[in-house]
């Protein structure tokens, strides 16, 4: 065996990796844990909001965890939940003030769905189940791991969601010239039926049941 | 200011402008919870009071200290501190008071604080400028319109588990997502009965 595939197979079973890749698959953040809807549901219906959206939760996450984690033996355990609200709401504040100067057609059509990135519950979720019982670096991978495995369901649902119903992806025209748009698509129905077959194919093949 | 009738906006917040079918939001508790339906019934009146009892305490707030002085850029914070705080205040005020309604309602506060409709009611209060009354009337109607969707969810989930034979990838959150998408539907037959900006 090469030197090299023992190096990376060893990479591999370190903690540092099982932290990064945990929210990828077998605690993705959809659908191991249903945790942030919302947003997966809301503002799929075209790919430039689900990167903004994706990329502003990461953002948040990796910071919120990092310092959820730096803080986890000053806060106390009473007033944990408002004190990774307030650690939250400071990253999406910056979040909000960053579209709103450098992307305002997309905040406009975010609104308040940007605000709520607060009450997301995937960031909470990993701050309690994680960041407050690691360090800091370890925090932020696996912070940043369920970011991405988030944003990319975000893409994954406009991808389908804008051709469909507006035919078009990233503003531009994909489908044929002749092609009728799914409405439907577009707005709540179709947001829910889409998620609903995603989570049956996924599940199906990561074998994961419910009662 | 905002001009719409304040009684027009109660009936938009619960059918046309429902926030879980239409606005999709509050979802967490909507598929979790959804399970049993007393337990819905509980939530959905815990969400009612804590909801219509935020936005009353957050509208003064935010027009009358935040607007003045010109400090909009920390609404964010301080929208969620005082729910967390008007929250936990219930929480003790049940537990002195009304020990009886503890475990039929109180188990259910904790959760509402990072749920997303509280915080959503404020922000689209603010967006669309109400005034007190319109206030008081739309987070009552949005609040009401959540409890009776995730009412219907329950009362269908629980017939369905009873006689239907569901694909094994599809139960749990799979399936009521596919309920969801159905009941939006049927939500959709209210649209263009009232339009708000």
């Amino acid at each position: 065996m090469s030197p090299k595939k023992t190096v990376k197979r060893s990479f591999r079973h370190t903690k540092w990796f099982k932290a990064l890749t945990a929210g990828l698959w077998q605690d993705h953040p959809t659908f191991c844990m249903v945790l942030g809807l919302c947003s997966i549901l809301a503002i799929t219906n075209r790919m430039g909001n689900a990167i903004a959206m994706g990329l502003g939760v990461t953002f948040c996450i990796v910071f919120s965890s990092f310092f959820v984690s730096l803080f986890r033996n000053v806060i106390p355990s009473r007033v944990r939940m408002l004190a990774y609200m307030v650690i939250i709401a400071t990253f999406v504040i910056c979040v909000d003030r960053f579209l709103k100067a450098y992307f305002p057609p997309i905040s406009e059509e975010l609104g308040p769905y940007v605000g709520l990135i607060i009450t997301n519950c995937i960031i909470m979720g990993r701050a309690e189940a994680y960041a407050i019982k690691n360090g800091p670096l370890l925090s932020v991978l696996d912070g940043l791991g369920c970011g991405i495995g988030y944003t990319l369901m975000l893409i994954l649902m406009a991808l389908v969601r804008e051709t469909i119903g507006f035919g078009t992806l990233l503003g531009y025209r994909v489908m044929s010239g002749s092609w009728v748009n799914w409405v439907v698509m577009t707005i709540a129905p179709g947001a829910f039926f889409l998620l609903g077959v995603y989570m049956w194919i996924f599940r199906t093949i990561a074998k994961k049941t419910e009662a | 200011m905002n001009a719409t009738n304040p009684l027009i906006l109660l009936v938009a917040a619960i059918f046309t402008h429902n926030i879980a079918l239409v606005y999709i939001l509050g979802m967490c508790p909507f598929i979790v919870i959804s399970r049993n339906f007393k337990t819905a019934m509980g939530m959905g009146v815990a969400i009612i009071f804590v909801v219509t009892l935020t936005a009353i305490i957050i509208w003064p707030i935010y027009w009358l200290i935040l607007v003045p002085a010109k400090a909009e850029i920390v609404s964010y914070l301080i929208f969620i501190i005082v729910i967390a705080a008007t929250v936990q205040l219930l929480e003790m005020i049940i537990e002195k008071f009304f020990p009886p309604l503890q475990s039929s309602f109180g188990i259910f506060l904790p959760l509402i604080t990072v749920n997303c409709i509280v915080l959503a009611v404020c922000l689209f209060m603010v967006l669309r400028k109400y005034d007190f009354i319109q206030t008081v009337f739309y987070s009552l109607g949005t609040s009401a319109g959540w409890a009776l969707a995730i009412i219907i969810m329950a009362a269908i989930k629980e017939k369905m588990m009873l006689v239907s034979d569901v694909p094994n990838g599809l139960r749990g959150a799979g399936i009521t997502m596919i309920i969801a998408g159905l009941l939006a539907f049927a939500f959709m037959g209210f649209a263009g009965m009232i339009t708000l900006q």
